[in-house]
């Protein structure tokens, strides 16, 4: 009897215990005006979902963010201490190694962005993990399903490393709430590496919101002819408060920058609304979009794959029906 | 200058895989090189052409079944001067063999094979496992500089000067000194269409094969695939006659304007 208690009480000793131990690093996107990106907020409500741990933030800009625009999750910044003010893939992973050997954190994760896509695999390899990038749902703490072939197949897998190298893709998780965080600032001193040199960047700068978080985007293919014509899609989106995309091949004729292009090797959004206009439908352009909650296409084709996943499609011209639904949605009729 | 590029064959980006009971079928379905392989081999060999660049040589690594001699074939019609084939029966497409046991036998090569090779071209990612993780491992594993998502690369001195694909736009890197490691976008390059003269060429360079069990390497995936399943199919659309239908239709039914 009492030999029984014994272990009952040290099985649920062991339990809290191991769940203690569960703590989390997330790498956050570079930040703007103190305030954490979209896209890492959307990380650290899929890093709640891994276990009850504390969450740790590791900063990439020159100072830390603001505690108010942290949500109360996060309990610990680390703010990296380094020689080269921009923080490139080496010197994060050698933020995150020094990290890992000051406080073994169970989960190492990034949003799936292309800062994210980055980082994580060079920081796996540091560790000496196997990372599982671009997660869409997590199924337990240590069980993921992520996209393969384009998203045209989807895989349950389960990690059997000790400490779990992550992303996750930012459309497949809400954004945490911001309700303010008391978490103390810790200093990290992290070596300079001298491997690479930030010389510039060069920014498409846009009033729109972000394609990636736009609750509304409206895309442009080959149909919109030329990169004058996208004034139309521009008109369309900013009566609906939306972002720009494009396909690849709109992106590939000149048309619009890269940083629009919307599909397997461009964003994936899941935005309430999409609107592809002049786009045919290829499987590497809807692997992009098709989590979005309504899809609309406008197509003179009537044969186009896009009109398979539409949930309203519209024959016609492109350069008839735009200007008409944006005259409508003007005049809020 | 000494390049190593790696090429992978995939299903062909143009078909649609069909998922069954244990993963994606890939009997009787169309192969090719991924399209991404398609742009490194295309700069490798670009960076050969280009005398300032003086690259002695390009090796054409590829890692899987017998039939990558095929895509291997491919790369030295394209212009890579010698191709290097790890067998393995294992699935390369996230099923059994991952990036990390890709990136070890990377590794592998370039310690013990190809000692002397001071750049590594690879695809940003390959369009089965749509992992993206074998530059960026490679690097983090050899402690060399990485550029990831490169969209143009060029000469700078000793080493490299590399615009490469960010989130809001591009950035300008700089590697100072070689050997480093970098995964190329799509907007990297236009690959060539091999020649019929190039192809009779090819047939005349050497492919060495070296079986991954000859290395001592721990290949099992560290990330256990348990199901591959079909996604949730989307409810069939409808067609809708004018622009006053599909403003009906959005305002009343799916509620996504107001």
């Amino acid at each position: 009897m009492l030999s029984s208690i014994t272990k009952n009480t040290h099985r649920h000793f062991t339990r809290i215990s191991g769940k203690r131990l569960a703590s989390t690093l997330v790498i956050a996107e570079p930040f703007d005006d103190g305030s954490l990106a979209p896209a890492t907020l959307s990380t650290i409500t899929a890093a709640q979902k891994l276990h009850d741990g504390p969450i740790t933030i590791l900063s990439t800009n020159p100072s830390p963010p603001d505690a108010s625009s942290l949500p109360s999750s996060v309990k610990v910044i680390l703010q990296p201490k380094c020689a080269s003010s921009e923080l490139l893939a080496e010197t994060i992973s050698n933020a995150i190694k020094k990290a890992q050997e000051l406080n073994s954190y169970s989960h190492i994760v990034a949003p799936a962005t292309k800062f994210g896509s980055n980082v994580l695999p060079r920081a796996a390899a540091v560790l000496d993990v196997s990372p599982i990038t671009d997660i869409i749902d997590v199924l337990s703490t240590d069980t993921f399903v992520r996209p393969l072939y384009a998203g045209n197949a989807l895989c349950k897998v389960q990690a059997t490393e000790e400490v779990k190298a992550l992303s996750f893709r930012s459309t497949a998780f809400d954004k945490a709430e911001v309700d303010g965080s008391d978490a103390e600032v810790t200093e990290l001193e992290v070596e300079d590496h001298g491997l690479t040199e930030y010389i510039s960047a060069n920014v498409s700068k846009s009033d729109r919101p972000e394609l990636g978080s736009a609750s509304v985007v409206v895309s442009g293919g080959r149909g919109l002819q030329s990169g004058e014509n996208f004034v139309l899609l521009e008109k369309l989106a900013d009566t609906l408060n939306g972002a720009v995309g494009a396909s690849r091949a709109a992106v590939d004729a000149g048309f619009v920058p890269n940083s629009l292009q919307v599909g397997q090797t461009g964003k994936v959004v899941a935005p309430e609304l999409y609107i592809a206009v002049g786009i045919s439908g290829a499987i590497q352009h809807l692997s992009g979009m098709k989590d979005s909650k309504c899809i609309v296409a406008i197509n003179s084709d009537p044969e186009a794959p896009i009109f398979q996943v539409a949930d309203y499609g519209l024959v016609g011209d492109l350069f008839d029906v735009v200007p008409e639904l944006t005259k409508h949605l003007e005049g809020g009729d | 200058m000494k390049i190593l590029v790696g090429v992978k064959r995939v299903v062909d980006y143009a078909v649609k895989v069909r998922v069954g009971s244990n993963g994606v079928q890939l009997k009787n379905v169309k192969m090719s090189m991924c399209p991404f392989s398609e742009i490194s081999v295309e700069e490798s060999v670009k960076l050969k052409e280009n005398k300032e660049a003086k690259v002695s040589e390009v090796i054409a690594l590829s890692i899987g079944p017998k039939q990558c001699t095929e895509t291997l074939r491919q790369a030295l019609a394209m212009g890579c001067d010698r191709g290097l084939h790890i067998t393995t029966d294992k699935r390369g497409d996230y099923m059994e063999l991952q990036s990390d046991g890709v990136a070890k036998i990377f590794e592998k090569v370039l310690r013990d094979m190809e000692p002397d090779v001071d750049l590594v071209l690879v695809g940003k990612q390959a369009i089965d496992s749509d992992c993206g993780q074998v530059g960026p491992m490679l690097a983090g594993k050899m402690g060399w500089p990485q550029a990831t998502f490169a969209a143009n690369i060029d000469l700078d001195g000793d080493g490299l000067k590399v615009e490469r694909e960010t989130d809001a736009g591009t950035e300008f890197l700089k590697i100072p000194k070689l050997p480093a490691v970098i995964s190329c976008d799509l907007r990297l390059n236009e690959p060539r269409y091999v020649t019929l003269p190039n192809i009779m060429k090819a047939k005349k360079k050497k492919i060495a094969t070296v079986a991954a069990d000859s290395f001592d390497i721990d290949l099992e995936p560290k990330n256990k695939v348990l199901e591959v399943f079909e996604p949730a199919a989307r409810k069939e659309g409808v067609l809708v006659d004018d622009v006053n239908a599909l403003l009906d239709k959005l305002k009343n039914e799916a509620g996504v304007i107001q």
